[in-house]
């Protein structure tokens, strides 16, 4: 490893410092403050409406945080947040997938809004198993071929940080299996991470921030956190 | 600009796939045209008659258009995974105010034949090189406000209601141009040359509509 690479990896990709985030008089997080390593996973916790999804929209740059600052791989947000465009791959609630395409029409459309070639749909078509189904418009696709085809949309660029919300859903163990390289632990990526199932969550993580009402309950390594906190969250 | 066309290469393919456009704006423009035959108890109208209801049809029928342009972007996260990759914004601008103008282009291709069925203006024929440049003109005009319109109406609750309160006060000199631009061109003694004043009205509108957007729609993606 050089020098340069050394420091790279030393750098935290996610750095946060008392973030803060309104939706008119709510306070969706109030305070929030973390560093993240490159490379690394932090577990983002807590029950429905606690902050997770607007957590991720946030290190997205799809919103705009009201306090605090956001400082994703050296580039502060949002004032910066065009040189970090392009890094981030978003796995959401909503596919982002255009129903009447097909998948591989889907995809060429975002390999072309991010520059990348075509060999790439056909490399990540094949890695999440879709080369089959890929001329099939989306819409009469399964749930799970279209989580498929949203975790192909989300590393079709390559990402440095992979903004993961319930990445697992819809899959079944052998599709799970499937897209693990590309965004689980073994991917190397820096990866933010929400799940419904706590316990798979931590078995993932290096670091746990846990969200009661947009606070941060906890933040540190997921043996910190005991099994009467995690109730709690969700209680 | 690949961008641009990457955009608008994905939206007339969606057009094409799921006809949710163009086929309504035509037929509501072929519906306007029937009832003005029929309100108007009228084989023939000429003159500023004329170029009113032909304004007025096109302008509902583009408004159908415009309410519809970003329906597929709110609806299905394409603003998203817009804002999410490293491009200039404007491109949205350029490839969504391209496709309005396409789909007008391609509105009218069947509007003024059902005009000329239903109403029957004189000279129609003679006058059809001027009319067609007024009309490509305001088809401009149309795209650009429509496009500016319709990207603040998508972020809105009431977006169906903004895109007509907003857009037409706005599209108020375009109108007054293309209907008053047209008038002339319709009579018995056209001379088939459209005025040049309303199509200098409708050129440096089109111009000073297109800078102003390209000037602020950046800030208009901005949540």
């Amino acid at each position: 490893m050089t020098a340069a690479a050394d420091a790279a990896a030393a750098e935290p990709a996610i750095v946060l410092a008392g973030l803060s985030r309104y939706f008119g008089e709510r306070t969706v997080l109030r305070e929030v403050s973390l560093e993240l390593p490159a490379g690394q996973t932090l577990a983002v916790l807590g029950r429905n409406g606690a902050g997770k999804s607007t957590l991720l929209r946030i290190l997205a740059t799809l919103l705009r945080p009201h306090g605090g600052t956001v400082t994703l791989l050296g580039e502060q947000l949002p004032r910066h947040a065009w040189a970090v465009r392009g890094r981030i791959g978003l796995l959401g609630h909503e596919p982002l997938l255009y129903r009447d395409l097909t998948g591989r029409e889907n995809l060429t459309y975002h390999a072309r809004l991010h520059r990348v070639g075509p060999d790439r749909v056909e490399q990540v078509l094949a890695a999440v198993g879709m080369e089959r189904r890929a001329d099939d418009p989306v819409r009469s696709l399964s749930r799970g071929m279209v989580q498929r085809l949203t975790v192909a949309r989300a590393v079709l660029h390559e990402p440095s940080i992979l903004l993961l919300d319930e990445p697992r859903s819809n899959l079944d163990p052998a599709a799970g299996e499937l897209v693990e390289p590309l965004i689980g632990r073994s991917s190397g990526i820096t990866r933010v991470l929400t799940s419904h199932d706590p316990q798979a969550a931590l078995a993932e993580a290096d670091l746990v921030l846990a969200l009661n009402a947009g606070r941060a309950a906890y933040v540190g390594p997921p043996s910190g956190i005991d099994e009467a906190t995690i109730k709690a969250l969700y209680a | 600009m690949r961008t641009a066309l990457a955009i608008l290469r994905k939206d007339l393919l969606l057009e094409r796939r799921t006809l949710e456009t163009i086929p309504a704006m035509a037929m509501l423009a072929v519906v306007t045209f029937i009832i003005f035959h029929f309100g108007l108890n009228q084989n023939q109208v000429s003159g500023q008659l004329a170029a009113g209801v032909l304004t007025i049809t096109l302008l509902f029928a583009a408004m159908l258009g415009i309410n519809r342009l970003f329906v597929a972007e709110r609806e299905q996260g394409g603003f998203d995974a817009f804002l999410l990759a490293p491009v200039d914004r404007t491109a949205m601008l350029i490839a969504k105010a391209t496709a309005l103008f396409l789909y007008l282009v391609v509105l009218e291709l069947v509007a003024l034949p059902a005009f000329a069925l239903f109403l029957a203006p004189p000279h129609l024929g003679s006058s059809l090189p001027g009319v067609l440049l007024i009309l490509l003109l305001s088809d401009i005009a149309f795209a650009v406000i429509g496009t500016f319109v319709s990207a603040i109406a998508v972020h809105t609750r009431a977006r169906d209601l903004i895109g007509p309160v907003i857009g037409l006060p706005l599209l108020l000199p375009a109108l007054i141009a293309t209907a008053r631009g047209i008038g002339p061109l319709l009579t018995q003694h056209a001379s088939g040359s459209p005025p040049a004043k309303w199509l200098a009205v409708l050129a440096l509108y089109d111009l000073f509509n297109a800078l102003l957007a390209y000037a602020v729609f950046d800030f208009l993606l901005e949540e």
